[in-house]
């Protein structure tokens, strides 16, 4: 016999369920997955960007504000420039028609390698209770460029801000037709207390995670 | 991992007796104890949650079987690969095969507690392989060659200090003593790794039935690395993480982090789901599952099954008076504290792991901590009576228990030895009327010292009340 089957008549024999027939089993198991219901959810402000950004800016999250898409690179331009970082970036394709240049800025459409030092993306949703990013793979929205770079800048809509991590899944079910390969979820730079239990910002991913809002 | 949990009492003795490691888990009792009472205060409705949380793993083991039938089938359907494991060396040859099947020379590993009971480093090693730990605590582990000391903080037991020296002498660099220094360091010597590897492996700490994903919580961006970057993926974890829907993986993600590392969110949450689809930049081409049991269904049904809704926090570990005062090597194995001092016997043999179920004092801190509501002492009572049925409890332990029985019931016998006790420690006290050193009782008298009884027993005192 397979270890597969072993493995699942051990669990019905300890159980002292048949091993074989179990039909009614598999159909309590669909329809519960069909109604995927939620468990309790905890209460969070009514005022669900204040909630965010008071969440995101505890996680060491920077926010700034912009009115259009079309301020996008001054404000890049602006943020990099008051720490003294490089004006070179790689960004998602969303981006690629905007007037970096203009900014002083040389920004690439492309997925961030080992040595960007800088990765400029979009967000699938905002999670107010935790002030999470909630991020979907795709050929256009390739995770490394939110990883590998030491500086992530991410652009959100206010109106992709949701209450808590159930409203990014229904969103994700209501927009899509499955999960993507990946689904990221970021709160904040990424960190590590493994030394003395000190935690230290820039682990393996990003020193800076800043944000831009849009309205 | 080697087992020496047959060690535990001579280990404890030791650990105990360790000024630098005592200092080690003093921080784990400020920071995590604190962090999770800090952080589920925030929740209204922490013990709904909480309530839902062990009704969710309830439901997952109750039909286990189906729920990981279900996984398998979404988790095919989107191109990944479902391998199941009976055994700890079957993880180590599944692991092996996919290696060579794709031609791995290099792979990168984030921190998996199944491969420390696999022993999987060595084994790939031993096949040739070059196999790179990239959580921070881990590859300090790796480059010191010890085991972990706790479930998600595994090298709480050292210091700054030692870090230095060791990253000096591996790194054959300047001795940096600055821990944001680092830190920088060990990114610097990962990063290519990260980049040149042929495979990742990663644990999961949840798979989701309904959309066939594995899902792990990290917080230094490694996790993401190891599942983003290889062109092979594998998952290695046990049957009993299988959660039925992302709505209840969502839950239960309200309170592992919480009680974790007292983080109300860790920095990243991954749910992958399968390999690279058309059109995607990255990701592996690649992506295997090993479902393990490995003792998992020695579990299942019976009076133990509450421990399998685990979900490997560590605060009952952290609030563990025993663990805070001897650290996890003294355990043995992968799992140390209250759920190891369960599943290490159960998993590998209660003879081989006596002293496990009798490392508690029953207190109950580690239950009410369990965010998933496991009856922590309840179920070492239960595995200490079995170790009396099967008789594996230690001969002049049985003999003493038997001699004291028989006492209890014998009043008048037990009050003449009562009598001559008592007077004998007595005249063993010193001026202060502490005794020093107790025969046979060493443990009690090694370091502090025991107060003298006054030389009369309770009952010689209370007869002589009632007279006047
Ligand atoms: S037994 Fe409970 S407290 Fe301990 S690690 Fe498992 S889930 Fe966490």
């Amino acid at each position: 016999m397979s270890a597969r089957a072993n493995i699942l008549a051990r669990i019905r024999t300890a159980q002292g369920r048949a091993v074989t027939g179990h039909s009614e089993e598999r159909e309590a198991v669909a329809q519960y997955i069909a109604a995927h219901p939620q468990g309790p959810r905890p209460q969070v402000d009514a005022d669900i960007e204040a909630r965010f950004r008071d969440r995101a800016l505890n996680l060491s999250t920077t926010i700034d504000t912009v009115t259009t898409v079309a301020d996008i690179p001054a404000a890049v331009a602006r943020y990099l420039r008051d720490l003294n970082l490089v004006s070179t970036a790689v960004c998602w394709p969303e981006f690629a028609g905007l007037d970096w240049a203009a900014q002083g800025l040389r920004v690439e459409v492309r997925s961030a390698g080992g040595d960007d030092l800088v990765g400029i993306t979009g967000a699938f949703c905002a999670i107010a209770e935790t002030g999470t990013l909630m991020m979907c793979s795709g050929p256009d929205t390739p995770p490394a460029t939110s990883l590998l770079p030491e500086t992530h800048i991410a652009v959100v809509s206010r109106n992709r801000i949701v209450t808590g991590m159930e409203d990014g899944w229904a969103l994700l079910r209501r927009e899509r037709d499955a999960l993507p390969r990946a689904v990221n979820f970021i709160s904040g730079p990424s960190r590590t207390a493994d030394i003395e239990q000190t935690v230290t910002l820039g682990a393996h991913g990003p020193y800076r995670v800043h944000l831009l809002l849009l309205p | 991992m080697q087992i020496t949990s047959m060690h535990f009492k001579a280990r404890a003795g030791a650990k105990l007796a360790d000024v630098r490691l005592q200092g080690a888990l003093k921080k784990l009792q400020g920071n995590f104890v604190k962090g999770r009472a800090d952080r589920v205060a925030e929740l209204d409705n922490f013990q709904d949650i909480r309530d839902a949380a062990a009704a969710i793993r309830d439901r997952a083991l109750a039909n286990l079987d189906v729920w990981l039938d279900t996984f398998e089938r979404n988790a095919t359907a989107r191109g990944t690969v479902v391998h199941w494991a009976e055994t700890h060396d079957d993880v180590n040859r599944i692991v092996k095969e996919i290696a060579a099947q794709h031609g791995v020379r290099k792979v990168i590993k984030s921190k998996s507690m199944v491969t420390e009971e696999c022993a999987l480093n060595d084994a790939l090693i031993g096949a040739g392989l070059e196999v790179i730990e990239t959580d921070l605590g881990e590859y300090i582990l790796q480059l010191a060659k010890e085991p972990p000391s706790h479930i998600v903080a595994p090298v709480v037991h050292k210091t700054r200090e030692e870090v230095s020296d060791l990253f000096a002498e591996k790194h054959n660099a300047p001795r940096l003593t600055d821990i944001p220094a680092l830190c920088r360091e060990a990114r610097e010597k990962l990063r290519p790794h990260f980049l040149s590897a042929d495979m990742g492996v990663s644990g999961a700490n949840f798979i989701i039935a309904e959309t066939g994903s594995t899902l792990i919580v990290t917080n230094e961006g490694n996790g993401r690395m190891v599942t983003t970057l290889p062109r092979v993926h594998v998952a290695i974890t046990g049957i009993e993480k299988v959660v039925p829907t992302l709505e209840d993986v969502t839950t239960l993600l309200r309170l592992l982090p919480r009680h974790g590392t007292g983080q109300s969110i860790t920095n990243y949450i991954s749910v992958t789901t399968g390999p690279r689809r058309a059109g995607d930049l990255d990701g592996p081409e690649h992506f295997h599952v090993i479902l393990v049991d490995a003792g998992r269904t020695k579990l299942i049904g019976g009076d133990l099954q509450e421990m399998l809704r685990c979900i490997r926090c560590g605060a009952c570990m952290n609030h563990c008076p025993v663990y805070q005062s001897v650290g996890g090597h003294a355990y043995g194995w992968v799992y140390p504290g209250p759920m190891g001092a369960i599943l290490t016997p159960t998993y590998i043999g209660l003879e081989n792991a006596p002293d496990l179920p009798n490392a508690s004092t029953l207190c109950g801190q580690c239950s009410v901590a369990c965010p998933v509501k496991i009856p922590l002492p309840d179920l070492l009572r239960k595995l200490r009576e079995r170790q009396f049925e099967q008789g594996l409890k230690p001969w002049h332990e049985v003999a003493a228990l038997r001699a004291w029985g028989w006492l209890a019931q014998h009043p008048s016998v037990y009050g003449l030895m009562t009598r001559i006790k008592v007077r004998a420690l007595k005249a063993m006290a010193n001026r202060e009327g502490m005794i020093r050193s107790l025969p046979f009782g060493g443990g009690w008298t090694d370091r502090r010292d025991f107060p003298a009884p006054a030389g009369k027993t309770f009952r010689e005192m209370y007869k002589a009340k009632n007279k006047n």
